[in-house]
């Protein structure tokens, strides 16, 4: 029951990026095309779950006996560069296909703040475990593929509209998000 | 632009011509989560400019020392040093401060206005160019944050600074405050600002 409802919060209600504002950049910057959203999700599912299972247990295992609580930030963030940058070189000679897929975005992904947001908010489950922290990790990474290809499918059409020039580009953008937010707040009731 | 760079330009950059908010689109995660009231928009830009001040002037002093392949990964160290700094600060002295930001916090270490400058300007200019740079973009970035956050408190609280001067039982426009306010608020303001600067997008 603990994981149906986290899988719910994290998708609907407390969406990462329409309610908890974090990865507002790749939300905003490859939302253009429906296609390249759907890779960026990939990437974003991909990395998210190895890097809150590595920050999971190098903090339970590590940080904590140690005493050294406050370099968390430091040492998740080069755990997630480094994660990035080994996740790249391993998917091109492993699997040439899915790194065509989604080559592109992984070096987008360090600067992605849902991934390190991800990672330290899963430390502060409830009765936190790793099997919850990784699926803590999954849910949100869904979330964030439902947010960012429903925006991009509707950014296609806006395209073809007649809008004011100085709606255009970014203004237009922040108020269909703004609608899209206001949608999943009917989901509040849910969980 | 290495030696005669005008350096009253140099600051004003970052609060018009190159906004890191309006213009850049930099840093939009902070921008948008917790600008809910003034005094929370004026705190993390505050946070913000104060790491973006002593990165740009660390990155500026150590730039002829690193080799450019690891540059990158030297900057975020470094970035990240100062961003726990400012953990532990506001964590000591402003605890309310610390608890309304929450996440936000170890999240500047992502911010990409940090990186950005870092990158795009302190590895190449001298000490007090990157200073200033990084004071012009700082000032820049608390302003917009905290112009967001008033425009957002006092729709949607009927307050500004936590100051209220509608009765309790006011209806308020609560939308505001709430996750898709944050969105509505910053798509009208970049209109007025784009109207302001004339900026053809």
């Amino acid at each position: 029951m603990d994981y149906v409802i986290i899988l719910i919060a994290a998708v609907f209600v407390n969406n990462i990026v329409l309610s908890q504002f974090l990865g507002i950049c790749p939300f905003l910057g490859v939302s253009n095309k429906v296609s390249t959203s759907v890779g960026m999700s990939g990437a974003v599912l991909f990395v998210m779950t190895i890097a809150t299972t590595v920050t999971y247990l190098l903090h339970q295992y590590v940080l904590i006996p140690a005493g050294l609580d406050y370099l968390r930030t430091i040492s998740f963030i080069l755990v997630i560069a480094a994660l990035v940058q080994m996740v790249e070189i391993i998917l091109k000679k492993v699997s040439p296909s899915l790194y065509q897929a989604l080559g592109v975005f992984l070096p987008l992904i360090t600067t992605n703040c849902a991934v390190l947001g991800v990672a330290i908010l899963a430390l502060g489950l409830e009765n936190g475990s790793l099997l919850k922290a990784v699926f803590f990790a999954i849910s949100n990474s869904l979330g964030f593929a439902l947010a960012l290809i429903v925006f991009a499918s509707i950014r296609e059409h806006l395209e073809l509209a007649n809008l004011p020039k100085v709606m255009k580009g970014v203004p237009i953008n922040l108020l269909v998000a703004g609608l899209l937010s206001l949608a999943f707040l009917g989901f509040t009731a849910l969980v | 632009m290495a030696e005669p760079l005008n350096q009253t330009q140099n600051f004003l950059k970052g609060i018009i011509k190159e906004n890191p908010t309006f213009v850049m689109l930099l840093g939009m995660c902070p921008t948008l989560g917790v600008t809910s009231s003034a005094y929370n928009g004026l705190g993390m830009g505050v946070a913000t400019a104060f790491v973006l001040l002593m990165s740009n002037v660390a990155v500026s002093l150590v730039k002829n020392v690193i080799p450019a392949k690891v540059r990158i990964p030297a900057f975020i160290i470094i970035i990240a040093s100062f961003v726990t700094v400012v953990e532990m600060i506001l964590e000591a002295f402003v605890p309310f401060l610390y608890e309304q930001l929450g996440i936000f916090i170890p999240l500047i270490v992502v911010n990409c206005i940090i990186l950005g400058r870092a990158e795009a300007f302190a590895s190449k200019n001298n000490l007090l160019s990157s200073a200033i740079d990084a004071l012009g973009m700082g000032v820049g970035f608390t302003l917009a944050l905290t112009v967001l956050g008033s425009v957002r408190e006092i729709l949607g609280s009927g307050s500004l600074f936590g100051l209220k001067f509608v009765s309790d039982n006011a209806n308020t426009f609560i939308l505001f405050i709430l996750p898709p306010g944050a969105f509505i608020a910053l798509a009208y303001l970049s209109v007025i600002f784009n109207k302001l600067t004339n900026k053809t997008l």
